[in-house]
C-alpha cells in the first residue's frame, strides 16, 4: 500500500478513537441537566468520565499532530480556513476542561452552577461543530490554486453541514446516554435509558438522512455498506439499552461511530480536502509529507499505538465498577466560608 | 498588520502556556518524590505533603492542559505558510509528543487522581511517576521541534516543493541545541517548583505562632524546596553557559544582540546594566565586568565576540539585502532579567539552607520567610524572559536561515478574524488566571489535611472528586 494511503487510514483511525471515546464524554456533558436531579446525581454522572476524559481528548491532539506531520498542506489549509469555527471550538474545549477539573474544588452552589453551564455548553458546541466540520470536509470547500480557503465562516453553515452537526449531537448524546446507563445505578441509569430511547429514533432519521446524502452526493457506492452498518448499530444500541443490556448497547453505538467515520473517510478518499474547483483539491498525494517522514512516523505509530491502547484499556478496567450515590457522598471540595479544611 | 497581530497572539498564548508548564514539570516530580517517601516510610507527614502539594499541582495542571490545546492548532490557524514549509520536519516531533507523552500524562494522572482506593499502593505510586515522566518527554519533543527552528539540522530546503524536507530524523532529535535547551528548561522547571514550594511553605511558617498551623508539614517541605532550588539553580547556570556557547556558534547575531555589542571586540566585557538608548550611539553609563562576555560566548577569557555591524554585513552577503538585526533593547533586557531573577532565586536557596541547617529546632527568621514569599514571581519572570529572548533574538527568522517570520503567516486569514481571536484569547486567558489564582489561594490557605489520627482519613481520598 502507498504510504500516503496508509496515513490516510491512520488519521481516520485517530479520529475514530477520538469520536468513540470523547464522544461519550461529550454526551455525558450535554446530558448533565437531563439525567440528574440533585448534586449527588451530577457527581455520579461526572464521576463516570472524570478519570478518562483527558486521555480521551488526547486522541484529538494526536490526530492534529499526525495531520501536521503526514499532511502538512491539509493541516495548514484546514485550520486557517476554518479559523473562526476552530476558535469557537477551542474556547469550548478550554472552558469545558477547566470546568471538569474545577467544579468539584469548591463547595459552593453558585460556583458549581457556573461550571455546570460550561460543561453543558462546552460539550454541546464541539459535538455540533465536529459534525459541521466533517460534513464540510466531505462536501468540499472553496480553495484557490495555493490551497487557501476563500470562503467565509458562513460558507461552512450550509444545510448539508448543519445536518451533519445535528447528527453528531444526537450521536454523542446517544453514545453518552448508553455509557451513563452502563456506568451508573438507580435514577441516573433509568433516566439515561430514557434519553437513549428518545435520541435513538431521532438519530436514525437524521443520521440516516445525512449518510445517504453524503454517499449519494459525494461518495463511491461501497460506502453505503458502512452507512448501513451504522444504521444497524444505532438501532441495536437503542434496543439493547432499552432492555438493560448496556454493555452490548455501548459496543453497538461505538461500532456505529466507527462505521460513520469509515463512511465519511470513504467518501473523502483520495481527497483530504476537496475544493469546489476539483483542480485545487488537496489529495493524499499533493498534501503529504515526504516518504522518509512518513516511514519514520509509521514506525513510531506501529510501536506506540498498541501500548497506548493497552494502558487506556487498563484504565477502563480499573474503573469498571458502576458508580452509586454512596460512592460520591461526602466529597464536596473546599468549603467556601469557614476556611476549615475539607479533603 | 496580520503579521504583527499573529505574532502578538502567538506570544501571548505561548508565554501564558509556559507560565503553567514549568510548574507542572517540576511539581509533578516533587509530588512523586513525596509520595515515594510516604510509601517507603509510612510516615503520615509525607502523605499529607503529597496531598497538599498534589492538589496545588492539579489546579495548575488543568490550565496547562487547556492552554496546550490551543498550541497544537495555532500553527495551522495563523501560520499556515509556516506549517506548509516546516510540516515535513516539524510535524514529526509534535505528533510523537502527543503519542508518547500526552497520552502518558493524561491517562496516568487520571488513574492517580481517582485511583487512591482502587489501586495497590505501589501501582498507584507508579502512576504519578509515569505522569511526571510524561511531562518531561513532552518537554523534550517540543523543545526538539523548537530547537530545529533555532538551528535547522537534518533537513534541506527543496526548491521544487518550496519547503524544508527531513533527511535525518536522528539529527533533529540529537540536535545540540535541543539537548542544551532541554537541560536548561528542565532545570528551570526545578527552579520554578522549588521557589513555589518555598514561598508557600514560608507563608505557612510565618504564621506558625497561630493555632492550627502545620509546621510538621511545612518544615520538611521547605527543606525539599531549598534543595530543589539549589540543584536547579546550579543546573540552570551550567546548561545556560553551554547554550550561550552553542548560540554564539549557531546564531551569533543573537549573542551580539544579547549584549547590545555593536562592534567586534576581544576580549569583550559583559554589562550588568546600561543607562542610555542601546542603539549603539549614546551609551550614558554602564556597569561592566571585564572579559565575561568573551567567556560566555567562547569559553575563553580572550575570545573574540562579533558585533552587530559585522554580522549584519555578513548576513546581507549570504541572504541578500534586508534587516537581520533583532530588537536589541528587548534581547538585551530579557537576557539580563532571566539571569538576574534566576540568580536571585538561587541565592535564596543558599541563605535558606544555611538558616535551616539545624533541623526543625530553631525558628527561621521572619525576614527570610518574607523574602521567600516575595520571591514567588522570580522564576515565572525569568522563564518568560528566557523565552522572549530566545524567540525574539531569532528574528527576522522563523526558521533560522530558511524562512522569515513575515513569510510564515497565513495569507488568507482576514485581519478581522485575527483581531477576534486575539481579543478572545486574551480575555479568556485573563479570566482563567483570575479563577486559577483565586482557587490556588484558597487551597494554600486551607493547608494540608489533618494528621491521620485527628480526622479519619482511613478512607483515603474519596474515589470521586467531582
Ligand atoms: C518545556 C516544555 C513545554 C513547551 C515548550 C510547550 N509545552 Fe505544551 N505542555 C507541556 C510542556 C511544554 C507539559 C508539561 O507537558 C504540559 C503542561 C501542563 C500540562 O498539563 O502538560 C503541556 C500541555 C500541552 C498540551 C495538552 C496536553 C494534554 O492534554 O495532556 C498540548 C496540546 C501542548 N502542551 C502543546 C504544546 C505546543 C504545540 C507547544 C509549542 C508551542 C507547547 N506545548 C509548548
Ligand atoms: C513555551 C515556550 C515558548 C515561549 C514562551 C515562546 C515565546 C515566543 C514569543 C514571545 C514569540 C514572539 C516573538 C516575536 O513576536 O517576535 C514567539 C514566536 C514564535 N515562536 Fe515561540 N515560544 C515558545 C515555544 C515555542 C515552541 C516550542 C515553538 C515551536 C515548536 C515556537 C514557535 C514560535 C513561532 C512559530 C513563533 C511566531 C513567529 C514569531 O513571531 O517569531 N515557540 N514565541
Ligand atoms: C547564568 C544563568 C543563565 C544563562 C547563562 C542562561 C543562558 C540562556 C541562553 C543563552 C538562552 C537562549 C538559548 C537560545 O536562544 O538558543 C536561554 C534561554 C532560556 N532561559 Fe536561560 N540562562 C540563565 C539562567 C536562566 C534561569 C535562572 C532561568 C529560569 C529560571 C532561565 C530560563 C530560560 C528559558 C525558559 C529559556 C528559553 C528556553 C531555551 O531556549 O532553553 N535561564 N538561557
Amino acid at each position: 500500500m502507498e504510504l500516503t494511503t496508509l496515513w490516510f487510514l491512520l488519521i481516520a483511525l485517530l479520529w475514530t478513537g477520538y469520536f468513540v471515546l470523547e464522544g461519550f464524554d461529550f454526551g455525558v456533558g450535554m446530558l448533565l441537566p437531563v439525567v440528574s436531579r440533585d448534586e449527588t446525581d451530577r457527581r455520579v454522572a461526572l464521576g463516570t468520565i472524570g478519570p478518562v476524559w483527558d486521555g480521551n481528548e488526547v486522541w484529538l491532539l494526536v490526530a492534529g499532530g499526525a495531520t501536521f506531520a503526514a499532511f502538512p498542506e491539509w493541516y495548514a489549509s484546514l485550520f486557517s480556513g476554518f479559523y473562526l469555527a476552530l476558535l469557537l471550538l477551542l474556547v469550548a474545549l478550554i472552558l469545558r476542561g477547566t470546568a471538569l477539573e474545577y467544579r468539584g474544588k469548591l463547595d459552593d452552589d453558585r460556583w458549581r452552577r457556573r461550571w455546570d453551564a460550561a460543561i453543558v455548553g462546552g460539550s454541546f458546541v464541539p459535538a455540533l461543530l465536529w459534525g459541521v466540520a466533517f460534513a464540510d470536509i466531505v462536501r468540499g470547500v472553496p480553495l484557490d490554486a495555493d490551497h487557501e480557503y476563500t470562503g467565509t465562516f458562513f460558507t461552512l453553515l450550509n444545510p448539508f453541514a448543519l445536518l451533519g452537526g445535528v447528527t453528531t449531537v444526537l450521536l454523542f448524546a446517544l453514545h453518552g446516554a448508553v455509557f451513563l446507563a452502563l456506568k451508573t445505578t438507580g435514577d441516573v441509569r433509568t433516566r439515561a435509558i430514557g434519553v437513549a430511547k428518545v435520541t435513538g429514533p431521532l438519530l436514525v432519521v437524521a443520521g440516516g438522512g445525512f449518510l445517504v446524502w453524503a454517499v449519494l452526493a459525494y461518495g463511491p457506492l461501497w460506502t453505503l455498506v458502512p452507512a448501513g452498518v451504522a444504521a444497524v448499530g444505532l438501532v441495536a444500541g437503542t434496543l439493547l439499552a432499552a432492555r438493560g443490556r448496556e454493555g452490548w448497547a455501548f459496543l453497538a453505538t461505538a461500532g456505529a461511530i466507527v462505521a460513520i467515520v469509515v463512511t465519511l473517510f470513504g467518501t473523502l478518499f483520495p481527497d483530504v480536502l476537496p475544493a469546489t474547483d476539483p483542480a485545487h483539491s488537496l489529495t493524499t498525494t499533493n498534501a503529504s509529507s515526504t516518504a522518509y517522514t512518513l516511514t519514520i512516523m509509521t514506525w513510531v505509530a506501529v510501536a506506540l499505538t498498541p501500548i497506548v491502547l493497552a494502558y487506556q484499556a487498563w484504565t477502563f478496567w480499573v474503573f469498571r465498577r458502576r458508580l452509586t450515590r454512596d460512592d460520591v457522598a461526602g466529597e464536596a471540595g473546599l468549603p467556601v466560608r469557614t476556611g476549615a479544611h475539607a479533603r | 498588520m496580520n503579521l504583527d497581530l499573529a505574532r502578538w497572539q502567538f506570544a501571548i498564548t505561548t508565554v501564558y502556556h509556559f507560565l503553567f508548564v514549568p510548574l507542572t514539570i517540576g511539581l509533578s516530580f516533587l509530588v512523586a518524590g513525596m509520595q515515594t517517601a510516604w510509601v517507603r516510610t509510612g510516615d503520615d507527614r509525607y502523605l499529607r505533603m503529597t496531598r497538599f502539594w498534589g492538589k496545588l499541582f492539579l489546579i495548575n495542571f488543568a490550565i496547562g492542559v487547556v492552554t496546550g490545546i490551543v498550541q497544537e492548532f495555532q500553527f495551522g490557524m495563523n501560520w499556515s505558510d509556516y506549517s506548509r514549509f516546516v510540516g515535513d520536519v516539524f510535524g514529526a516531533p509534535l505528533a510523537i509528543e502527543g503519542l508518547l507523552a500526552f497520552f502518558l500524562e493524561s491517562t496516568f494522572l487520571g488513574l492517580w487522581i481517582f485511583g487512591w482506593d482502587r489501586l495497590p499502593k505501589r501501582v498507584h505510586l507508579a502512576c504519578i511517576w509515569l505522569a511526571s515522566i510524561g511531562t518531561m518527554l513532552s518537554a523534550y519533543f517540543i523543545l526538539a521541534a523548537n530547537s530545529w527552528m533555532q538551528h535547522p539540522v537534518g533537513s534541506v530546503v527543496n526548491d521544487a516543493t518550496g519547503r524544508a524536507e527531513l533527511k535525518d530524523f536522528g539529527a533533529v532529535l540529537t540536535n545540540s541545541t535541543a539537548v542544551g535547551a532541554f537541560a536548561h528548561t528542565l532545570t528551570a522547571c526545578f527552579v520554578t517548583a522549588g521557589v513555589f514550594v518555598l514561598a508557600i511553605s514560608a507563608w505557612h511558617l510565618r504564621r506558625a505562632d497561630r493555632p492550627g498551623t502545620h509546621t510538621e508539614v511545612f518544615r520538611p517541605s521547605i527543606r525539599v524546596a531549598l534543595v530543589t532550588l539549589l540543584v536547579g539553580s546550579l543546573g540552570v547556570v551550567v546548561s545556560g553557559d553551554l547554550q550561550a556557547r552553542l548560540m554564539t556558534e549557531q546564531q551569533p547575531m543573537k549573542m551580539a544582540a544579547a549584549e547590545a555589542l555593536y562592534d567586534t571586540v576581544a576580549p569583550a566585557s559583559f554589562s550588568l546594566v546600561t543607562v542610555g538608548s542601546l542603539d549603539g550611539s549614546q551609551e550614558v553609563w554602564s556597569l561592566r565586568v571585564p572579559r565575561v562576555l568573551s567567556f560566555m560566548a567562547t569559553g575563553s577569557f580572550d575570545g573574540t565576540v562579533e558585533g552587530v555591524h559585522d554580522l549584519q554585513a555578513r548576513s546581507e552577503q549570504t541572504f541578500g539585502p534586508g534587516d537581520y538585526t533583532p530588537s536589541i533593547p528587548t534581547t538585551y533586557w530579557t537576557f539580563r532579567l532571566m539571569i538576574g531573577f534566576g540568580m536571585l532565586a538561587g541565592l535564596l536557596s543558599l541563605v535558606g539552607l544555611w538558616l535551616t541547617r539545624k533541623r526543625a529546632t530553631r525558628p527561621i527568621p521572619r525576614w527570610f520567610l518574607t523574602s521567600s514569599i516575595v520571591a514567588l514571581f522570580l522564576p515565572f519572570a525569568a522563564n518568560t524572559a528566557g523565552w522572549i529572548f530566545t524567540e525574539m533574538g531569532r528574528q527576522p527568522w522563523l526558521v533560522f536561515g530558511m524562512l522569515r517570520t513575515a513569510d510564515g503567516v497565513s495569507p488568507a486569514v482576514s485581519t478581522t478574524s485575527v483581531w477576534i481571536s486575539l481579543i478572545v484569547f486574551t480575555l479568556l486567558y485573563g479570566g482563567l488566571a483570575v479563577v486559577e489564582v483565586g482557587l490556588m489561594l484558597r487551597y494554600v490557605k486551607a493547608g494540608p489535611p489533618p494528621p491521620a489520627g485527628v480526622v479519619p482519613i482511613a478512607t483515603p481520598t474519596p474515589s470521586v472528586s467531582y
